[in-house]
Order: C-alpha cells, then sequence, then structure tokens
C-alpha cells in the first residue's frame, strides 16, 4: 500500500509517502508553512498518490477537514518515526518550530510519557529564529555562528522578550557577540534538559525536529546529558514519517 | 430574556449591556459545547432550561422569595454548611466564579498572579453582571487558600454584607473544633439574619434536603460506572455545577429523573459515547459554570469523562450528614464531622484526597487521570506534582495540566490530551 503522513509544523510542511510493499520512501517533500498552510498542503499533496493519508502538527486539524483523512498528535508522530528510524530509542526530543516535546518511550515504542511546552514559544525554533535576527543573519547559520563563541556568558531568562533584552544588554557591555549567541543556544539546551528530566529518560535519546539541525544545540545537549543522543539525517521529517507509518499500522488493523 | 428580565436587572443594579454581552457569550458557549453533543439524556432538557435561565427565572425566584422574606446567602465554597442555610428556610447559591470578566478592573485590585477563580469573582463584581451576588442578603467568604482569604479584605470594601468563616488547616481534634466552633458562629449569623431560631427538627429538615440533593448525584455518578458510559462528562458535570444554583427539591426530581432515563438506557447499551471510548477521571481544582474548557477539550478529542474528583464533584458530595442525633448539639456535630471529611488540599497533610482519586479510578474503570490545576492555585498546583508520581507509580497514566480560564492555549491543551488519549488507546 500507499500510505503518506503530513506534518503541517508552525515553519514547515513535511510529506513522507510510504510503499509498504516495497519497504521504501516515494515521496519526501518539505515546504514553508507560509500564512496559508491550507494552500501549502495542497500544493505539496499535489501529485501525490496515496491508500491512506494521515496528518500530524498543528495544522492536523485543517487538513482532515478539507480531505477528511485521519489524524495522530505530533508526539505520537515523533515517538513512531523515531522508533522506525532506531528502535533501540527510550526517549525523543523534539524541537520544532515553537513547540518542544520531550518523550520517553517503553521499549515497544509506545509513548510512556510526555512533557510539553505551554502557550510560550521560548525555547523553541521561534526563539532561535528570532535571536538570530537580532543577530542580522539567518537562522541556518546561527549555530555555527554561535559554535565559535566561548563559554562563560549566561542568558537567565527563557521569555523571547526578556531574553532578546538580555542579549541586548550583553552586546552594550561590549561582549563577544558570538559568546552572546552561544549563551543564547545554552538557554534553550537548558530548558529542554529540564523537560526532558522531568519524563526520567533513560537509554537512547533521539532528537528531532528542525532545531536538531542547529549544530550548537546538538553539542550542547550532547554535553548535558549523560545518555547517548542520536541526530537522524532529516531531523525535521520524522514527525511526517510517523504519521505515514501510522497509516500503514492502521490500515494493517482495519 | 432581556427584556423581560431588564427591570429586575436594572433594579439589583446589573450593568445591563455588559451583563447582555457575558449572557450572549455564555449562550453560544453553551450552544457550541453542549447542544452539539449527540444522544444526550432527554432529561437534559431541564438543564438547557436552567441554564437559558440561570439569570432570569431562578434569579426570579430568589427575588419573589425575599419578598415572602426568605433571605439569600451567597457562598464560594463547599465548607459553608448548606444544612443550617436549609434549616432557617434560607436559600444558599453558588456565585459566579468561572469566567473572566472586567479583568482591567480586577487587576487592579488584585494581583494578575491570582488564580482565575477568586479573579473571576472579582470581575463579576466589579462588572456589575452577578444577578446572584446583588440579591445576596448575606455573602459568606471561608478562609480556604491565602489567595482566598487575601481576597476577601478587599471583598469586604466592595459589598456591604462579607461574612468570613474561618477554616482549619489540619484534620487534628483542634482543627475540628474550630471548625465546630464556626459553625456554631455562622449558625448564630443565619438565625440573626432570618429571624429563625433553628432548632433539631428544622436541622433535621435541612439535612434532609441536603442529603437527597447529594443521593441523587450519588445515583448518578453510580451510572457512570457502565460502558459505554451513559451521560457524557460535560453533562454531568453540568449537573454538578447546577448544584449550587437550582431550588434543591427541584434539582433532586431533576436528577433522580436523568438517572431514571438513563437506568432503562443502560439495560439497551445505548451510550453517551461507543463502547472503548477511552475513559478519564478528572481530579483537581473546581469547575463553575461556565468553565467547560477542558472537559470540552478532552470530550472532543475522543474520551469520555466519567468522574470529577473535585469539590463541583465527588470532594464536594461524597458524604451524607448523619441525621440521627436527638440534639440541635449532635446534629451540629454531625454537619461538623461531615464537611472535616472533605478533603481540599488546603489542608496538611492531605492523604485522604490521593486515596480517594485511586478508589475513584477503580470505581469508575478510569484509564487514566487528569489533573486539573488553576494556575496560580497554589495547594492544588503543589499537590499536583506528588499526585502525580504516586499515580504512576501504580501504573495509572496521569496528564498534569495547568491552566486557566483564557482560550489562547486551547490548541497545545487538545494536542497534549490527545496524546495523553492516544497513550490510553
Amino acid at each position: 500500500m500507499l500510505a503518506a503522513g503530513i506534518d503541517i509544523g508552525s515553519r514547515t510542511i513535511k510529506l513522507v509517502v510510504l510503499d509498504s510493499d516495497a519497504d521504501r520512501t516515494v515521496t519526501f517533500r518539505k515546504s514553508e508553512t507560509t500564512y496559508n498552510p491550507l494552500d501549502e498542503c495542497l500544493r505539496i499533496l499535489d501529485g501525490s498518490r496515496w491508500d491512506l493519508l494521515i496528518a500530524t502538527g498543528y495544522g492536523r486539524g485543517l487538513v482532515q477537514k478539507r480531505l477528511g483523512c485521519g489524524t495522530i498528535t505530533e508526539i505520537q508522530a515523533h515517538a513512531l518515526g523515531a522508533h522506525k528510524l532506531f528502535p533501540e530509542v527510550r526517549s525523543v526530543l523534539d524541537i520544532g518550530g515553537q513547540d518542544t516535546k520531550a518523550i520517553s518511550l517503553a521499549e515497544d515504542g509506545r509513548v510512556r510519557k510526555f512533557e510539553m511546552n505551554d502557550r510560550c514559544a521560548a525555547g523553541t525554533g521561534k526563539f532561535l529564529e528570532f535571536m538570530a535576527a537580532g543577530f542580522q543573519m539567518p537562522v541556518e547559520r546561527f549555530g555555527s555562528f554561535a559554535l565559535q563563541g566561548k563559554e562563560g556568558l549566561t542568558i537567565n531568562s527563557m521569555c523571547t522578550v526578556f531574553a532578546e533584552s538580555e542579549a541586548t544588554s550583553l552586546m552594550a557591555q561590549g561582549n563577544d557577540p558570538a559568546a552572546i549567541a552561544r549563551a543564547l543556544h545554552v538557554s534553550v539546551v537548558k530548558r529542554s534538559v529540564s523537560m526532558l528530566k522531568r519524563v526520567s529518560p533513560n537509554g537512547l535519546l533521539v532528537f528531532s525536529g528542525g532545531v536538531a539541525r542547529n549544530r550548537c544545540i546538538v553539542e550542547l545537549m550532547k554535553q548535558e546529558i549523560s545518555s547517548d543522543l542520536l541526530v537522524p539525517e532529516e531531523p525535521d521529517m520524522v514527525g511526517a514519517l510517523g504519521a505515514a507509518l501510522h497509516a500503514i499500522g492502521r490500515s494493517a488493523a482495519e | 430574556m432581556s427584556e423581560t428580565y431588564e427591570q429586575m436587572w436594572s433594579e439589583l443594579g446589573l450593568d445591563l449591556e455588559a451583563h447582555d454581552a457575558l449572557l450572549q457569550v455564555l449562550g453560544k458557549g453553551y450552544q457550541d459545547i453542549y447542544m452539539s453533543q449527540s444522544g444526550r439524556a432527554a432529561g437534559m432538557e431541564y438543564f438547557n432550561f436552567v441554564m437559558s435561565e440561570v439569570h432570569g427565572l431562578r434569579v426570579k425566584e430568589l427575588l419573589d422569595g425575599k419578598k415572602e422574606g426568605r433571605k439569600v446567602i451567597g457562598s464560594f465554597c463547599v465548607f459553608v454548611p448548606e444544612e443550617i442555610v436549609r434549616a432557617a428556610d434560607a436559600v444558599l447559591v453558588g456565585l459566579c466564579t468561572g469566567a473572566d470578566f472586567a479583568m482591567e478592573e480586577v487587576e487592579k485590585l488584585l494581583p494578575r498572579n491570582t488564580c482565575s477563580l477568586i479573579k473571576s469573582a472579582f470581575g463579576f463584581k466589579l462588572g456589575k453582571v452577578c444577578p446572584y451576588m446583588e440579591s445576596a442578603d448575606l455573602i459568606v467568604g471561608e478562609n480556604t487558600c491565602d489567595g482566598k482569604k487575601k481576597a476577601y479584605e478587599t471583598l469586604d470594601k466592595l459589598v456591604p454584607n462579607l461574612y468570613v468563616m474561618d477554616l482549619p488547616q489540619t484534620k487534628s481534634p483542634e482543627g475540628r473544633a474550630l471548625l465546630k466552633a464556626e459553625y456554631e458562629r455562622f449558625k448564630k449569623a443565619v438565625e440573626k439574619l432570618t429571624g429563625v431560631e433553628i432548632d433539631g427538627a428544622r436541622l433535621k429538615r435541612g439535612i434532609e434536603i441536603v442529603n437527597n440533593k447529594r443521593k441523587a448525584v450519588h445515583r448518578l455518578a453510580q451510572l457512570r460506572k457502565a460502558d459505554p458510559v451513559p451521560i457524557s462528562g460535560l453533562d454531568a458535570l453540568l449537573v454538578n455545577q447546577v448544584y449550587f444554583y437550582d431550588d434543591p427539591i427541584r434539582f433532586t426530581d431533576s436528577v433522580n429523573k436523568i438517572c431514571d432515563e438513563l437506568e432503562e438506557r443502560a439495560a439497551t447499551v445505548n451510550g453517551a459515547f461507543p463502547e472503548n471510548t477511552p475513559r478519564i477521571l478528572l481530579s483537581g481544582c473546581p469547575m463553575a459554570v461556565p468553565n467547560w474548557k477542558l472537559p470540552w477539550i478532552v470530550e472532543t478529542s475522543g474520551a469520555a469523562i466519567v468522574g470529577e474528583e473535585s469539590c463541583v464533584g465527588e470532594r464536594g458530595t461524597r458524604n451524607l450528614t448523619d441525621a440521627s442525633a436527638a440534639t440541635v448539639d449532635g446534629l451540629m456535630d454531625a454537619i461538623v464531622d461531615r464537611h472535616f471529611l472533605v478533603d481540599c488540599a488546603i489542608f496538611t497533610p492531605n492523604p485522604d484526597r490521593l486515596n480517594h482519586v485511586k478508589e475513584m479510578k477503580d470505581a469508575y474503570g478510569a484509564d487514566g487521570v487528569i489533573h486539573y490545576g488553576l494556575q496560580f492555585c497554589q495547594p492544588y498546583q503543589m499537590e499536583s506534582i506528588p499526585v502525580e508520581a504516586d499515580l504512576e507509580n501504580h501504573g495509572i497514566p496521569t496528564l498534569r495540566i495547568d491552566t486557566d480560564y483564557g482560550m489562547e492555549d486551547v490548541e497545545q491543551l487538545k494536542t497534549r490530551v490527545e496524546a495523553f488519549i492516544e497513550t490510553l488507546r
């Protein structure tokens, strides 16, 4: 069968179509969410075929309403995707555009417990994007820039607005911009680690979501946690993969 | 409804324009959340009616009663003993605390980090939109949490008739003695207000009326043990909310009628949700009308709520008052004993509550527990962490939600609740 998973995130939309008979990926696409996510979904789905489609991500309800497909939460989707890529995974950290999720998994890959940030987007991709803008660079370059910075500076606030004013003060004191950028990355890592600790992770940790592309966050995360950490080759596609896997499971159950 | 009651509301001093806006929001919320449910009991029609007249006919009844000398006492808490109020032929009503209103005004008097429930009471007062508060001859504030007891100092300046009841914080003999003394003092205050001397026969009658009301909600709770569950959690919550407003005898009859209907339904396996729908026990802070946010999210995310470990729910109504004593003092002792069992989080320590959560989880066949904490409600938020840890140690899936009356976090909550329900399937 052709099983499709679409993950409508706050920043990007991801589509994965699996051919379960041939055990291969037939479609693998990503695009910006824009201000009109439904149109973008229809565009990314255009030309693809599937027997069953499952939507996930914050826009899942939108696609469900339009296409009548099933949905799962991004928490289940990331758990499924990470478990497929790394069967020995015991916890998943997903940092996306506006949400951070820490998930602990049972041995069979089922979600055991999870934590998620509430209404505030502190410590998420949005936070990094906002800060990168303050350094006048694209968010894609922000991580490698921060890696050049020295350790030692601290940003205490988790709030995007307060953290920015802290960063501004540090700049005004003449500190090295890269070191300030590093401190901002440290604050994201600290917050994520404390969320992870609440789900009592052990064993292998998989880091997924768009922020896992940030090298500085990955490096700092490895220093902060005691467990092994793996980043999938395409960390932001894990949710869409999970949704497609769920479609296979659901079709088998029917 | 507006035109019929406009004069009444304006005589009560309500701000008609603001009140109208409130009723519109309330009406729309009820329509969207309640009337969109399918497979409801026919008996819920009564509760639809009560809600449509919650600021209308019910208030008129109270005012008509007042003309005949029936005093109205307003309360914010289940520790205010209704038995004593009924014994004096007075009426006890719960005051409005379930929605944000006039927040800019409220935050001039209370810190921002005050829980929604306390802010709401002030909002209804300052916005002049609670006909119950304006009808009340006496408003009882009770020293439960720090937030409430300090807020009453401020409320005292806004209303002419606040009576503050002290409450114990420990389940010790000294704590019980304090509660007894406070209930004796309250009895005297009610006697003074009503001009009625409360004798044994009156107290027994008061106890009987209130016990019957409790027994009716017990009966409803029993029915929710069935799978499929015959009534939605939203509807059951509404019944528990109307408990605080309605005429007690009419309320008891109406709940019993619903139970008759649901008993018949159960025989034909006709549930409010399909069989094997994941079952949730809610535990935590009370949900006053029209605070339906979390139950609405849960029940539109594929689960059914089968019980509420809450003051608007089983914590408030679990125990009956023993009416067997022959003397006024004996009956007052029974009322004290009954209320002293309420396992509110203001007590320290408070082990009974955790035990009740586990008992209810088993009794109602819940698959998981959602702990509901109002942001800035220290007692329940503090308890939520050990409650969650203990439940999880017992293998009971638990989700801890802290939120307020605002709607900005609905999407995030929906994701969390849905993900929790996914783990229960």
